[in-house]
């Protein structure tokens, strides 16, 4: 027979997470694991996150998405974001369908701006053009639509609980799967 | 002569049915849930949603249309035909603007239990975002086009049960939308009341009654701890247990 293999040392993941158009609700739902927080810290390394300040995203083995494709930069860090991570999960109701951003979706962008910048009482308002404003995305678009996505946690936001059960499952290689208690779409 | 029993196989096991019972209400009586989103055991089958869809026999055909017979093999709680189920509902979901955190139906809808029960983690569809229109006019409910499935359960309740026809469907393919009779096309004007049938059979939250809102906290909703199999069959067996008194 032959001899099992040696064990392996176990390697520290990388773990990168941005919000794209989102509320930060789903980061608050991670910081919500409490205690838990510092087990997860044991077992993998922060890339750019909130957390960490970083800008850019380097190599990672997971990538946590939160929020919807709503401009330009969006597009930017989720490219990014898909160039660097080996896994890149979608995180929350924003990203999987495009969630509250994309409630603009049926209407029209340019009378939508008109109506939050220009319809005011002082008559200097206007559409801010800004060269540093990322530029709006004719429509809010969920991040399956701009990139390949390997998983997706449901959820808004997706509860403390559940994100600790994907990403203890995906750190000791299962595949990971929410009970009935923890599929949630609100 | 031997009797033929009226008997089939689900998934291997042995049904027995009352003559006239169609595959659904003969597995449902049995304690077997097969998914089913436009069929309702009040209203006549209508067969337009598919979730329910079986292989009877080698051919695929809805639960809720194809009458028991003997000598049928069924198959449904399968791994193919869940992951067809699962198409359905995306693209039901991917048709609407189904925005479950803003919805007060969330927790309570059966589009939504569906998904959780079919393990649905995303519509996978790009979605249309149709701009569809919501009507508040009248006093006592609300109606939302955008969370609309036409599954057409509001139209057989009010022809059928309340006598008032007062919604009906209009359009084709994707442009299939749901009318009201009134002269303005607004609920306000119907004759439309809180107390119909066709204000309770709403499955989603196409129509919600007013000033109720959230009056369950997330917790306590129909399906935050049961699956909608284990609600159907708890008010299936009611049903059944309030026949036999």
């Amino acid at each position: 027979m032959n001899a099992p293999f040696p064990p392996r040392a176990k390697k520290r993941l990388k773990i990168a997470t941005a919000t794209l158009g989102g509320c930060f609700g789903c980061h608050m739902s991670l910081l919500d694991m409490d205690e838990r927080f510092l087990d997860l810290a044991k077992l993998v390394d922060f890339d750019r996150s909130p957390l960490t300040d970083l800008k850019h995203c380097g190599p990672c083995d997971i990538g946590l998405i939160e929020g919807a494709v709503c401009n330009a930069e969006n597009v930017h860090v989720l490219r990014e974001f898909r160039a660097q991570c080996r896994t890149l999960i979608a995180v929350g109701a924003c990203a999987i369908n495009g969630g509250l951003p994309a409630q603009r979706n049926p209407l029209d962008l340019s009378d939508l701006m008109r109506k939050v910048y220009c319809d005011r009482v002082d008559d200097t308002a206007q559409i801010p053009d800004d060269p540093e404003l990322p530029l709006m995305l004719d429509k809010v678009y969920p991040i399956h639509e701009i990139v390949r996505i390997d998983y997706l946690i449901p959820g808004c936001p997706p509860s403390a609980d559940a994100l600790w059960k994907f990403l203890t499952d995906l750190i000791e290689g299962r595949t990971p799967r929410l009970d009935y208690a923890h599929f949630r779409f609100d | 002569m031997s009797e033929i029993l009226a008997q089939f196989m689900l998934d291997g096991h042995r049904i027995a049915f009352e003559p006239g019972q169609t595959i659904l209400q003969a597995a449902l009586a049995a304690g077997i849930y097969i998914p089913h989103l436009c069929a309702h055991p009040e209203f006549t089958p209508h067969g337009s949603c598919k979730l329910c869809t079986v292989m009877v026999n080698g051919r695929n055909g809805s639960a809720c249309t194809i009458k028991a017979m003997p000598g049928q093999d069924v198959l449904s709680d399968n791994p193919d035909l869940n992951s067809r189920r699962r198409t359905l509902l995306q693209m039901l979901f991917a048709e609407g603007n189904h925005f479950c955190p803003g919805c007060e139906k969330s927790g309570n809808c059966q589009l939504q239990a569906l998904a959780y029960d079919l393990e649905m983690f995303d519509p996978h569809f790009a979605q249309f975002f149709p701009a569809r229109e919501a009507d508040g006019t009248h006093p006592e409910a609300f109606l939302d086009f955008n969370r609309c499935i036409m599954c057409e359960l509001c139209v057989r309740a009010s022809r059928d049960v309340d006598g008032k026809n007062v919604f009906a469907i209009a359009g084709r393919g994707r442009d299939t939308h749901i009318i009201v009779n009134s002269p303005s096309g607004k609920l306000g004007d119907s004759a439309f009341s809180i107390h119909d049938k066709a204000a309770q059979v709403c499955p989603v939250g196409a129509i919600l009654p007013k000033e109720v809102g959230f009056v369950r906290p997330i917790g306590e909703r129909l399906y935050d701890h049961d699956t909608i199999a284990e609600v159907a069959l708890r008010e299936e067996a009611g049903a059944r247990s309030g026949e036999v008194t």
